[in-house]
């Protein structure tokens, strides 16, 4: 193989596991450090920069960083990264002086925000300390899209969403709430320089053609539809009987709020199997903890009708079925259909994009599925000066995601503004520091921890279970957060190897306790990694190696399961390894350009 | 801070055939010199012993004072072990061996340790052919007390701070040949892929088993002046040949050309395999190996690898006529027989 380039950023951003599977790439061994430091308002404002709702998403986000941990390679469980970022956003102080200036002077630069969601406030937060005049539309009441009108709040409280909505409207926004935008003709009529499109994917499938669906329509609801009702208090009970269909997060959501609501006995029914349902295992575990069961291998039958009101559904029951390409098929098993009995449905389904509000002859194409044509990385439409972002731009994924596209939209939009092209996109910003300090010091704690993850404790149930407001889980006190953070692997601390130093003595190589260096002779990377030191089977996690030794050895470095605790330089006579620290930050809108 | 090694270790480590990991071989964590040559023949004897699938605890480390004696701490800490007084490691050695015959010993020295004020015992327990394998960490000085020179360093050759030695080198593993060793070799702390084989067959050896492992102090003595250095022996040194260890089990594969390579059967039923490179050296002849060794050295390199073996020398117990037993297997009668049986061998020598 050829000596790896560790010039490239992209080489040790990819050793950085939850850094890298980020969409924003948030930072997160650097802020994990500085919790365990107890700096939390410091480790508070690095999220903040990159994902700009550490206290929401601390609580709510999907967590790519998660299964992308490397400590879940080397013993069960990652780390828990996700509620470490919600200690942050617990024990910081008052965080207002930190926040960006806003020029007093504008640029003249007018931008419209269609949607209130993440996507759209990232890209307010982004462009108004540049002095763009900002307006933003939405069509309820109060900003935050669907981390307001659907993540409810005794997952996600409203007085921590309403904090970090408002460091962005408190930075000059024009807001339009109440206002669903009818035209986007009308909007691009208002001469704005850009305008940005963050309206969600907002429409719940239905199904519309089992039979019974329309007599019974009072007891059937949309599930998304049905939980904004509820988070702007449209909505405060439901039957005792509901069956909530569907298996994804939505469904988790919709089950658990409405055992709030009065439902007592909650089931969720979904087609596939449990083991494969959409919804993350930490929401499938929180939905049964509350008693809820879930039903696998039922397929919705019909609505059952008795004098006008809904009584219960047939369901068929399936089971699974893997073709030789693994693609799977739901078959019934011929058995008897199921009834069960309920006062209401809930259906979790899935949602839709939906741009009936969209001409058509503006100039933004369509393509596939009536999906507005966007470009994947400048997030620019078809019509120049029209953007995309969040759920609107690809279909319905999460909140980070569209925070990620926020921030690139966001670099489009001042890139089109400033009449350069929007191809012209920014470097990352990187920086690589030795860490050493003496023979066995370095500035970083190296030393591995051996404790499992840490579980978030829950409040009471039987109190939760009354009130929807209640948050349910509680986060780490400071102790618990320290010893989280300390299972952290510092990923980012980089092993740095410099060939012209080494001797090949192989103490690096017999020090190393997960077997990660071996000195051999160079060869194809398939054939190097049947001569490792340890079996090399992750193929996503790349191999560093060396240009040629003095003996003509090269040394290979497999990544996998590199712990990073430093015994390699430490035990290394010429300091050919050295941990270094690897910082990058993807660099946001009017920060700098590319060279 | 970190003078403890992280407890993970890689997930899919190769199992032995007796079930254990490498991880299970592992003793302390060093606190020799970074990079010290000494850590790396620890590693090569850990891998030999998983590789053979040895249990930890049929081995018995003995050592005596030295950086090299302190070693046995970082290797097998699952095995027995015994860390003498200075130079004495072959008495230690020699009654652990009569009192219990089933262990594997491994004797780990240095060349201070052996070839100074261990001397004597060196030559005498080669002379008795004690079924061991003792090792040699030699680093042509005493490590351990900063670097002087010791009896192996070469003549001429200059540590860090040192002047020229004016005294011959003592050549151990001449000596060892002359004094009746069954099993001869010379390796390099740096070339593991030489030395884990030779570990292996000198652990299936039967009698006295010496390697020599040239092994640099990385601190005192990796200077340009030393040929003990990392780069000397690498520019320096040859082998006798490649080395193939087939163990007893396992059927012999490979194909080998006739003449270049000489075969030997060990006593438990193991094969050795030589590629020569030197057609000179013929492997149970002792004087083609002196002769070798020399003539080598008189063009100033260093000749590594199997120098001589003998599959069939009689070890201690054959030459005493001990039993066959370890002692802790016997019943106190048959230790002690009592009056009757003393009085019948005093009437044998009337
Ligand atoms: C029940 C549920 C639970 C979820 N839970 C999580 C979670 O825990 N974690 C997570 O990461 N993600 C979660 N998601 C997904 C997440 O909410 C979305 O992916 C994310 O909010 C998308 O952000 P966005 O900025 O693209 O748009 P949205 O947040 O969808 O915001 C779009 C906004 O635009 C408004 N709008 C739409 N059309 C118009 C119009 N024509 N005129 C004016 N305003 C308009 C909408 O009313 C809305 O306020 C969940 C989704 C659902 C349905
Ligand atoms: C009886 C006695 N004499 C002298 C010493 C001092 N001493 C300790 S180690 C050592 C030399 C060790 O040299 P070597 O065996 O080559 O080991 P190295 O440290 O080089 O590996 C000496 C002389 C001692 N410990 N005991
Ligand atoms: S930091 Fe060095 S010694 Fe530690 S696991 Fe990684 S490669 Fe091995
Ligand atoms: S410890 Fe240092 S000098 Fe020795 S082999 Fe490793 S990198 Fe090379
Ligand atoms: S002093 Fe020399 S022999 Fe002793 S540990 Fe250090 S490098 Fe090894
Ligand atoms: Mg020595």
């Amino acid at each position: 193989m050829k000596p790896t380039d560790i010039n490239n950023p992209e080489y040790f951003h990819k050793v950085v596991d939850c850094q890298y599977a980020c969409p924003a790439h948030t930072p997160v061994p650097q802020y994990i450090r500085l919790i365990a430091e107890q700096r939390y308002s410091e480790a508070y404002m690095l999220n903040w920069e990159s994902n700009v709702f550490p206290g929401v998403l601390g609580r709510t986000c999907d967590r790519p960083c998660e299964p992308a941990c490397r400590r879940g390679r080397v013993e069960e469980d990652p780390v828990a990264i996700c509620r470490l970022k919600r200690v942050a956003a617990d024990f910081k102080d008052d965080i207002h002086s930190q926040l960006p200036t806003i020029p007093a002077q504008k640029n003249g630069k007018r931008v419209a925000l269609i949607g209130g969601g993440p996507a759209s406030l990232t890209v307010a937060r982004d462009l108004a300390p540049l002095g763009y005049e900002i307006d933003l539309y939405d069509d309820q009441k109060a900003g935050g899209g669907f981390m307001r009108s659907q993540i409810p709040s005794f997952r996600l409280p409203e007085s921590v969403l309403n904090e970090e909505v408002n460091y962005i409207l408190d930075m000059g926004i024009t807001t339009h709430f109440n206002h669903h935008v009818k035209s986007l003709k009308s909007i691009v009529d208002k001469q704005y320089d850009a305008i940005f499109v963050g309206t969600g994917a907002p429409r719940g499938r239905d199904l519309s053609k089992l039979p019974g669906r329309e007599e019974a329509d009072d007891n059937i609801h949309i599930g998304i539809d049905w939980l904004a009702n509820v988070a702007f208090e449209h909505t405060s009970k439901i039957g005792k009987k509901v069956l909530v269909l569907g298996g994804g997060n939505t469904a988790m959501d919709c089950c658990r709020t409405a055992r709030r609501l009065g439902g007592e006995d909650v089931r969720v029914v979904v087609r596939s199997p449990q083991s494969e349902m959409k919804a993350s295992h930490w929401e499938i575990e929180d939905t049964l903890h509350e008693d809820i069961p879930i039903f696998e291998n039922h397929t919705p039958k019909e609505f059952v009708v008795d004098n006008g009101k809904l009584v219960g559904m047939h369901f068929e029951k399936v089971k699974a079925v893997y073709d030789e390409a693994g693609k799977r098929s739901l078959v019934p098993t011929g058995e008897d259909l199921v009834f069960m009995e309920c006062d209401d449905v809930l259906m979790a389904i899935g949602q839709e994009n939906a741009f009936p509000w969209i001409e058509r002859d503006i100039g933004v194409d369509f393509g596939q599925w009536d999906m507005p044509i966007v470009d994947e990385t400048t997030f620019q439409s078809t019509l120049k000066s029209v953007f995309f972002g969040g759920d609107a731009a690809f279909g319905p994924k999460n909140v980070i995601t569209a925070v990620a596209h926020g921030h690139q939209a966001a670099i489009s939009i001042d890139l089109y503004c400033q009449g350069e092209s929007v191809n012209h996109r920014p470097a990352p910003g990187v920086n690589l520091i030795s860490q050493k300090m003496g023979f066995h010091e370095w500035t970083y704690d190296n030393a591995v921890s051996n404790d499992e993850r840490f579980i978030v404790p829950l409040a009471d149930k039987e109190a939760a279970l009354k009130n929807r407001k209640m948050e349910v889980e509680l986060g780490f006190d400071v102790q618990q957060a320290f010893d989280e953070a300390q299972r952290c692997l510092n990923c980012d601390v980089q092993t740095v190897f410099t060939d012209d130093k080494c001797i090949e003595c192989d103490a690096c190589a017999d020090v190393c306790p997960t077997d990660c260096i071996s000195f051999v002779g160079n060869g194809e990377e398939d054939d190097l990694r049947t001569r490792l030191s340890a079996p090399s089977h992750n193929l996503e996690q790349d191999l560093y190696v060396s240009d040629a030794l003095k003996t003509g050895r090269v040394m290979v470095k497999d990544e996998n399961v590199c712990l990073h605790c430093g015994l390699c330089a430490e035990r290394c006579p010429t300091t050919a390894w050295d941990m270094q620290k690897f910082f990058y930050s993807v660099t946001k809108a009017g920060q700098s350009c590319a060279e | 801070m970190s003078y403890l090694r992280p407890n993970f270790r890689h997930p899919d480590l190769k199992t032995n055939e007796i079930g254990y990991t490498k991880a299970d071989y592992e003793g302390g964590l060093s606190t020799l010199c970074a990079g010290c040559g000494h850590d790396s023949i620890g590693a090569s004897i850990l891998q030999a012993c998983f590789e053979l699938s040895i249990e930890p605890h049929r081995v018995a480390k003995l050592s005596g004072i030295g950086c090299s004696s302190k070693t046995p701490a970082y290797f097998l800490g699952a095995s027995h072990g015994f860390n003498s007084v200075h130079g004495r490691m072959p008495s230690v050695a020699t009654g652990a061996n009569l009192a219990n015959r089933d262990l594997i010993y491994l004797g780990v020295s240095g060349d201070g340790d052996t070839a100074s004020i261990g001397m004597g015992q060196f030559a005498h327990v080669v002379r008795r052919n004690l079924n061991m394998v003792y090792v040699v960490m030699n680093n042509g000085c005493y490590g351990l007390t900063k670097g002087q020179d010791s009896a192996t360093a070469d003549k001429g050759s200059a540590s860090k701070k040192g002047a020229p030695n004016p005294y011959e080198g003592i050549d151990l593993c001449e000596m060892a040949i002359q004094l009746g060793a069954g099993f001869v070799a010379r390796s390099f702390s740096g070339d593991k892929q030489q030395l884990t084989p030779l570990i292996k067959a000198a652990m299936s050896h039967q009698g006295f088993a010496l390697i020599d492992v040239v092994s640099p102090c990385v601190t005192f003595n990796n200077n340009a002046a030393s040929t003990k250095s990392y780069d000397f022996v690498r520019e320096h040194s040859e082998a006798t040949g490649t080395f193939d260890f087939v163990p007893m089990k396992d059927e012999i594969i490979t194909q080998y050309n006739a003449g270049d390579t000489e075969e030997v059967t060990l006593h438990d039923g193991s094969v050795v395999h030589l590629h020569k490179m030197s057609k000179e050296l013929k492997l149970n002849d002792r004087s083609s190996a002196m002769h070798e060794i020399e003539r080598y050295k008189s063009k100033g390199q260093i000749l590594t690898g199997l120098l001589y073996l003998d599959p069939l020398t009689p070890d201690t117990h054959e030459l005493l006529g001990t039993t066959d037993k370890a002692l802790n297997s016997l019943t106190e009668t048959q230790l002690c027989p009592g009056n009757a049986a003393l009085q019948s061998i005093n009437e044998s020598f009337r």
